[in-house]
């Protein structure tokens, strides 16, 4: 390790960005040593996003140099970026969804041929795909892809492109753990290729497992650069917060009242016409939180959205606080004390072109004090907005600031503010804690159980199963629509909570019914 | 050194007022270049356009009469664009509008107390358009047609109709073979305050004001802007799309009808042939220009019904062929979608020096 490194492949020197009211970046240094990963962590809103489109060509700096294999460059746009080998993949994806993954792998290049010879750009895609294990079909639609599929495209499209250098931000945070896995095996056999990548990344392990050099971010600066090796999570969390972070969540033995929401035998479709939920029966009471458990694209979807009134029940029945629900309109459900936090933030949280006082009011504003006699307050909204920011730390320059000016972790704080504070009776949080740092983490699992001891039923959609442990009071494990089993979330161990996700029924698993 | 475009990091509030000023002002320059290719002087065609337009009191009162319809069509198509709903059928929901009108103020009026024809002739007019873009609105919602070719299509229907019935059945059979109905009976004129603008001007006025509260001082105006920008977390949100945008549509058209009903009471004092110039059309400049802000619909109809009546005028006095104030139109409007790409992006000018990377 002494053999002083070579000189680094990407320099960042002195970068500063000021956006209204924010500096997202005061004079930030960064290296990247060839074949090496760097992890950039630090709290949402420490400019870490802000630091990588700087890098890829979407955001100018205020002042800074980039220096690239000794010269300094110039990037004003991703395609100049693209001709340096750098190519990022974006916290929100920017595919077009109604093109195919090989449609979108060259949409943009502007060396191609005049006349696309598309049966040469599929056998380059399946040849990518099949040497770094990129499992995707060039001719399926973008529209149809999980969210782990659409992510291996859009790395496949940066190889494709002969990016050098891969800029992941936060590219785990939506994937389930066996996705992130592989991904981790893309990385690596990437980087042992003489390539190159810098990864965001809020979860302490993949820092541990996946990098070989830490930079930490606080509020636009830099504070430390380490080795991985010579650094712990604690530490890390620590530095990025600066307060120590409790990684298990203490709770109250659960008090449950009467049942809040009961699913009787409920199917439904899938948007291509498949059986998504196939005789789903469960029931949660006030004061008790059940988490569910499954990888993704299971049938977790449509169960949020099934209870939320926004997809249909094809047979079997829906109740809330003992009323028939049954296939009722979005708002019934609403008055009827439910609250959303939608798996997909951008498309279904907020309106990105509204101001994060409009976002937090989306709820409210149909009762007062917010409206009376249809005329809304403004005021109002403002104040209560300037409230749930304070109390949920969401950074922002303003509450008038747009929502899509905000950081990921922030829009999703926004969301998670007016859900919680919205809440009358049952809790449906999917992925809550998706792209929120350890502190929010931390505090919005606190949240939860807060609501929970304030007689709230919660269903809590993860596929972290380290947080349904620790949050939930049970656990019902999903696999292709069923509920395999529901078993109390003290005593599951991980291993048949697996058995089960695989589609193994409780019986079989060992673990014993509740 | 070269130019990119770079993406605003806030939509800069000076971008929204200057790039209408300044599309404008392109506009004038393109139109220049034009009449130039035309052998005239283009400084001199705008000044008598001025002056044709703005010049006089007498003058402007008729620039007013044309800006009338213009504010209101303006305010009506702006709602619907407001939602992505692109209703380019103003000019039928008007001429609706004022067919239904007509009809109240020709076959109602010797039946109804005389201070209730006018206020019934505004009130049916103002059905008439609704539903004339209920129609495109209902089949969206319920069939997912498209709304663009079905309020275009009933344009000629709501065109045709009118000819139908002033060539036909409602024909002036005292009117020496000219298309158009008898005169309406005095109570069902709509009064003129100085030659022949009329009162029509406080109701766009109060309807301007009125849509700018219900925008943003209301529930409804809210749950419109979250259909606006984002249909889908909307009606995650509760938000009832499919009847929120038939609601919409029919105060939209209900605006626009009331323009048809000012242009038969007010001004021509019949139906006939010209009852629209094209006013339905160019509401949608006029809605594009004022950014869909009911208020500045206001100033921005003054402005175009100048640019009609000045263009009139010169068309006289210069001997332009009669599809030059069309052309002038469009040369107005283009600029103007071109520039609303300005209030995203920013140019930036990147020096030789500077990527170089010295
Ligand atoms: N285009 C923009 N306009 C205005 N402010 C912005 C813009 N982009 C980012 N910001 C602000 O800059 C700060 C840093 O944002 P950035 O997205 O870089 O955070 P981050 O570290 O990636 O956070 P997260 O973990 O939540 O994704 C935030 O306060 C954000 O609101
Ligand atoms: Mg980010």
């Amino acid at each position: 390790m002494e053999e002083k490194q070579a000189v680094p492949i990407l320099e960042m020197k002195n970068i500063t960005k000021q956006f209204p009211g924010v500096l997202a970046n005061e004079n930030v240094d960064l290296e990247l040593f060839h074949g090496e990963v760097l992890a950039l962590l630090g709290e949402n809103g420490a400019g870490k996003s802000t630091l990588m489109n700087i890098l890829s060509g979407l955001v100018r700096p205020d002042s800074g140099d980039i220096i690239l294999n000794g010269k300094k460059v110039d990037i004003s746009s991703p395609k100049d970026a693209m001709h340096l080998g750098i190519g990022m993949v974006h916290q929100n994806f920017k595919l077009v969804s109604t093109m195919t993954v090989a449609e979108n792998v060259i949409l943009g290049l502007d060396n191609e041929k005049f006349i696309l010879d598309m049966k040469e750009v599929r056998k380059k895609i399946s040849g990518i795909s099949d040497h770094y294990n990129l499992k995707v079909d060039p001719d399926s639609y973008i529209w149809q892809m999980s969210v782990g599929e659409q992510q291996r495209v859009e790395i496949l499209k940066l190889i494709y492109r002969g990016a050098e250098i891969l800029i992941l931000d936060e590219p785990t945070a939506v994937l389930t753990p066996q996705e992130s896995n592989e991904l981790n095996g893309i990385v690596k056999k990437m980087t042992a290729e003489g390539k190159s990548a810098i990864f965001i990344t809020h979860k302490m392990d993949e820092v541990m497992e996946f990098s070989d050099w830490v930079r930490v971010l606080q509020k636009g600066k830099l504070v430390s650069v380490t080795r991985t090796g010579d650094t712990n999570p604690k530490e890390l969390a620590n530095l990025m917060v600066g307060r120590d972070i409790l990684f298990r969540v203490e709770k109250k033995k659960s008090n449950p009242g009467k049942v809040i929401l009961e699913l009787d035998k409920v199917f439904a479709l899938n948007t291509k016409g498949v059986d998504a939920l196939k005789k789903v029966t469960f029931s949660i009471r006030a004061g008790e939180i059940l988490g569910i458990a499954g990888v993704a694209g299971n049938g977790q979807r449509e169960l949020t959205e099934v209870i939320t009134g926004l997809h249909k029940i094809t047979s079997g029945k829906l109740v809330v606080e003992g009323k028939e629900m049954t296939n009722k309109a979005p708002l019934d459900l609403i008055r009827a004390g439910v609250s959303h936090i939608p798996s997909d933030r951008v498309a279904m949280g907020v309106v990105g072109d509204m101001s994060v006082a409009s976002n937090l009011a989306m709820k409210e504003y149909r009762r007062a004090p917010l409206t009376k006699y249809g005329i809304l307050h403004p005021k109002r909204i403002f104040n209560m907005a300037k409230g749930m920011i304070e109390l949920f730390m969401i950074a922002t320059p303003s509450p008038l600031t747009n929502v899509k000016f905000l950081s990921g972790g922030n829009i999703q704080k926004t969301i998670l503010a007016r859900e919680i504070g919205a809440c009358r009776g049952l809790l449906i949080a999917a992925y809550p804690a998706r792209g929120l740092d350890v502190g929010a983490t931390e505090s919005v699992r606190k949240d939860i159980i807060a609501e929970r001891d304030n007689g709230k039923a919660v269903l809590l959609v993860s596929e972290d199963l380290d947080e349904l442990i620790s949050v939930s009071d049970k656990i019902a494990v999903m696999s292709e629509g069923k509920v395999m089993g529901i078993v109390d979330a003290e005593t599951a161990d991980i291993e048949s909570l697996g058995l089960m996700m695989a589609g193994v029924s409780l019986e079989q698993s060992g673990e014993k019914e509740v | 050194m070269r130019i990119i475009f770079e993406k605003r990091n806030t939509i800069s509030k000076k971008a929204i007022l200057l790039v209408p000023v300044f599309s404008f002002i392109v506009s004038l320059f393109l139109i220049g270049i034009l009449l130039l290719i035309f052998k005239t002087n283009p400084f001199l065609t705008y000044a008598s356009m001025y002056v044709g337009a703005f010049g006089t009191w007498m003058n402007f009162t008729e620039t007013l009469v044309k800006a009338i319809p213009l504010m209101l069509t303006g305010i009506g198509v702006g709602l619907a664009f407001r939602l992505r709903f692109w209703n380019i059928g103003a000019e039928g929901q008007l001429v609706f509008g004022g067919v239904i009108a007509t009809w109240v103020a020709l076959f109602w009026s010797p039946f109804i107390p005389a201070w209730m024809v006018l206020p019934l002739a505004i009130i049916a007019g103002m059905i008439a358009g609704a539903l004339w873009a209920g129609i495109p609105a209902v089949l969206k919602v319920s069939l997912n047609v498209d709304e663009t070719l079905v309020s275009l299509m009933l344009n000629y229907v709501a065109i045709m109709i009118a000819q139908g019935l002033y060539y036909g059945p409602w024909r002036d059979p005292d009117g020496f073979g000219f298309p158009g109905t008898k005169l309406f009976p005095q109570i069902a004129w709509l009064p003129r305050f100085s030659g022949r603008a009329h009162y029509g001007l406080l109701f766009a006025v109060l309807i301007a004001l009125i849509m700018w509260v219900i925008l943003n001082r209301t529930k409804w105006g809210f749950e419109l802007k979250m259909i606006g920008r984002n249909p889908r977390a909307a009606s995650v949100m509760g938000v009832r799309i499919g009847s929120n945008i038939i609601i919409a549509l029919l105060v939209s058209g209900a605006i626009s009808g009331m323009a048809g009903v000012f242009e038969v009471t007010a001004i021509s004092h019949r139906l006939q042939q010209g009852l629209s110039m094209g006013y339905g059309y160019t509401a949608i400049i006029v809605a594009w220009m004022a950014q869909l802000n009911p208020i500045a619909s206001l100033f921005v109809a003054i402005l175009m019904a100048g640019l009609l009546v000045g263009g009139d005028q010169v068309q006289m006095m210069m001997g332009l062929p009669a599809a030059m104030g069309l052309v002038l139109q469009g040369m107005i409007l283009f600029p103007m979608l071109a520039g609303s790409l300005f209030t995203d992006f920013k140019l930036k000018v990147i020096s030789n020096k500077e990527e170089a990377g010295v």
